[in-house]
């Protein structure tokens, strides 16, 4: 995974509050068993009409909506399954964080495990987000602030842990088996 | 000594390293529940990276969730009719062959779904840690587990470690004082207890369900509400284990046996919250006040009792675009809503008491002209009891389908689908939008308000035919 420190770009809005994993991704795509090419199923059911050509009214399909990498959501995304098909589909698509004022927990873990950065916000900041769409906003890993068009600048929490891998691109399942002692010295302990 | 929480106490037995600042908590898992859908990218991980399965003996491996449910494409040689799911079952096959893990194959007859043949097979013991690439796996916390939903990921990490780094979550307690009515079920409870903190009212936390109305219920009952503790958000949902789930545990072929069974005991009896322990959230509710429950919208929050009506909320578009997307209007009467589909099934709703439930109210009736009635046990365990205890018979004497055990309609994952448009309604656990099938509507309920619905073609409230 490549290190994140900064993702500038343009918002795009999904006002709906819990956007549900089934939305992100339809179930009927996730007999696949690769990760890579999920993009093309991103919210197909909001996304294409019965005949699967594009819903020019949907958010993402608009023109302005092209190219955004922050994706601006309702309260609560993310909730319901635990298929980590939802943040692959995300970030193949082309978004590297999402913002919402909720962020369901497994959704929230698979994203920080791919490098799609989950950023909670607070209710005001929120509101003025999903007020002002396609606005250019800066998410800063390293400062963990957002920093919104006029200037304001605000915290967001991120695991501590969580973030260093990102910003290093670390990755935690080294981390994890470099404790093969600690695990094995446990095993012996529990048996 | 400080007193602790159930959930406390399982935690803190199963700290590889402690958490700290800078670093999670490296927890163990006792027992790793996989299938076909979350596992395939795990596997290749191992692969690409040299890797073996480090604890083949507390890794469980079957299919479910997009496996056939017509007898013909499970036992009579019949190509499994979806191309892609096939494959997914093929390469499963593969994976387990190629790591030296035991799988409970397509034709096995310990196969189910696997929230349900976990505790089957006695593999589900009190204060445990039990992950699974599924969300479900809440359901174990019913054993006074700490089970819990993981990504494709944390599987591989699983696979390989058997380890996870997790931060500590927070306790939540669901106090159910009284108990339910008669004709009143888990499933009803579950779902007034969702609609009362909502969607997101569990995030961050592990539940623990206690209270008079809750140590009174069977081990299917306390699966069904610890199950959809995830619909609320929760990580996890555990009961404190007792007497009701020893009786269940004991002699199962997974569980222990003679002098290691009381030992277990001994230990299992202290797996519960201490006097003074302290939750950070604490909820009350009556379960005496609780009343056959359904859904009405597109996520399991949205609930009203059988005999109310869709609320009113005017001037909140989601909401709107909620039951614009179900066909209901604001104000409707839910009790006679016509339905074209009815769901028996799923790792909510598809063990033997459910079945029971179902059948009691569909004995010597008919499914409604028009209606179709799915009914699909949880295991194929389950499927045999239902047959040798005349269940089956009485399902498909009403004119509803007898399938094999799977995951089914609960998410159509293997084509058992909702036509777009049509109303269904389901013992599942999710009514979110498409979840059946693109532009499925979908009903939560109990087994015994769909069957009530089957038999009338609308729905209907079970206590007419249960009393």
């Amino acid at each position: 995974m490549k290190p994140i420190t900064v993702i500038r770009s343009r918002t795009a809005v999904m006002p709906s509050s819990n956007i549900d994993t089934d939305q992100i991704i339809p179930a009927r795509f996730l007999t696949t068993t690769t990760r890579e090419g999920l993009g093309t199923a991103l919210f197909a059911d909001w996304r294409y009409d019965a005949a699967g050509l594009l819903r020019p009214e949907f958010v993402l399909n608009r023109p302005e909506a092209r190219d955004c990498q922050i994706l601006v959501a309702g309260r609560n995304i993310g909730c319901g399954s635990s298929r980590e098909h939802a943040p692959w589909a995300l970030l193949d698509y082309g978004f590297r964080a999402v913002i919402s004022t909720e962020i369901a927990d497994i959704f929230r873990s698979n994203s920080l495990k791919n490098g799609l950065l989950p950023v909670v916000v607070d209710e005001a900041t929120h509101g003025w987000l999903l007020a002002n769409p396609g606005v250019e906003v800066e998410i800063d890993l390293g400062t963990t602030t957002l920093c919104l068009p006029d200037g304001r600048t605000l915290k967001f929490p991120v695991e501590a842990f969580a973030r260093y891998c990102l910003m290093n691109g670390v990755d935690e399942l080294g981390y994890l088996l470099a404790q093969g002692d600690a695990i094995t010295a446990y095993e012996r302990r529990s048996a | 000594m400080t007193a602790k929480t159930l959930f406390e106490k399982v935690w803190e037995r199963h700290v590889v390293v402690p958490e700290t600042p800078d670093t999670p908590a490296v927890l163990y898992i006792d027992l790793h529940l996989t299938h076909e859908v979350t596992s395939p990218q795990a596997f290749d991980v191992l692969r690409s990276r040299g890797l073996k399965v480090r604890r083949p003996d507390r890794t469980l491996v079957t299919m479910d969730h997009s496996t056939p449910t017509e007898t013909a494409q499970v036992f009579g040689g019949v190509p499994i009719a979806l191309e892609s799911a096939a494959k997914q079952i093929r390469q499963l096959e593969r994976n387990c062959a190629e790591f030296g893990l035991d799988l409970i194959g397509l034709q096995d007859d310990r196969r189910g779904i696997v929230h349900i043949i976990g505790p089957e097979l006695g593999a589900t013991q009190p204060g445990k840690t039990i992950v699974c690439g599924d969300s479900h796996t809440s359901t174990h916390g019913a054993f006074g587990a700490l089970a819990f939903g993981i990504g494709t990921t944390e599987v591989g990490y699983v696979l390989a470690t058997q380890c996870l780094l997790q931060r500590r979550p927070k306790t939540l307690a669901i106090e159910v004082a009284n108990g339910l009515a008669s004709g009143v079920s888990a499933k009803d409870l579950v779902l007034a207890i969702i609609g009362r903190i909502g969607v997101n009212g569990g995030t961050g936390h592990v539940i623990e369900y206690r209270g008079p109305a809750v140590e009174v219920l069977s081990m299917d009952e306390r699966m069904t509400i610890c199950n959809m503790s995830i619909e609320a958000g929760a990580r996890a949902g555990m009961v404190a284990p007792d007497a009701t789930t020893f009786a269940y545990l004991e002699g199962r072929p997974r569980a222990p046996r003679g002098e290691d069974w009381q030992r277990a005991l001994a230990d299992w009896t202290g797996l519960r919250t201490d006097p003074g322990a302290v939750f950070d959230k604490v909820v009350s509710l009556d379960a005496a006040a609780v009343e056959p429950m359904i859904s009405y919208g597109t996520n399991p929050g949205m609930v009203a009792p059988v005999s109310g009506r869709v609320p009113e909320r005017p001037g909140d578009p989601v909401f709107a675009r909620a039951l614009e997307y179900m066909g209901l209007a604001p104000g409707a009467s839910l009790r006679d809503q016509p339905v074209q589909v009815v769901f028996v099934g799923s790792c909510t709703n598809g063990r033997l008491s459910d079945l029971e439930l179902a059948a009691r109210v569909l004995a010597g009736r008919q499914v409604a002209p028009g209606v179709r009635m799915l009914v699909v046990p949880g295991s194929q365990h389950i499927k045999r009891e239902a047959e040798a205890r005349g269940l089956a018979k009485i399902f498909t004497d009403a004119g509803a389908e007898w399938r094999e055990s799977g995951c089914s309609m609960c998410l159509g994952m293997n084509g058992d689908l909702v036509p777009a448009g049509q109303y269904c309604v389901s013992t599942s656990n999710r009514n979110f939008e498409g979840r059946q099938g693109s532009g499925a509507r979908t009903l939560l309920a109990s087994p015994a308000t769909a069957a009530a619905t089957a038999v009338r073609g609308r729905v209907a409230d079970p206590r007419e035919f249960l009393h």
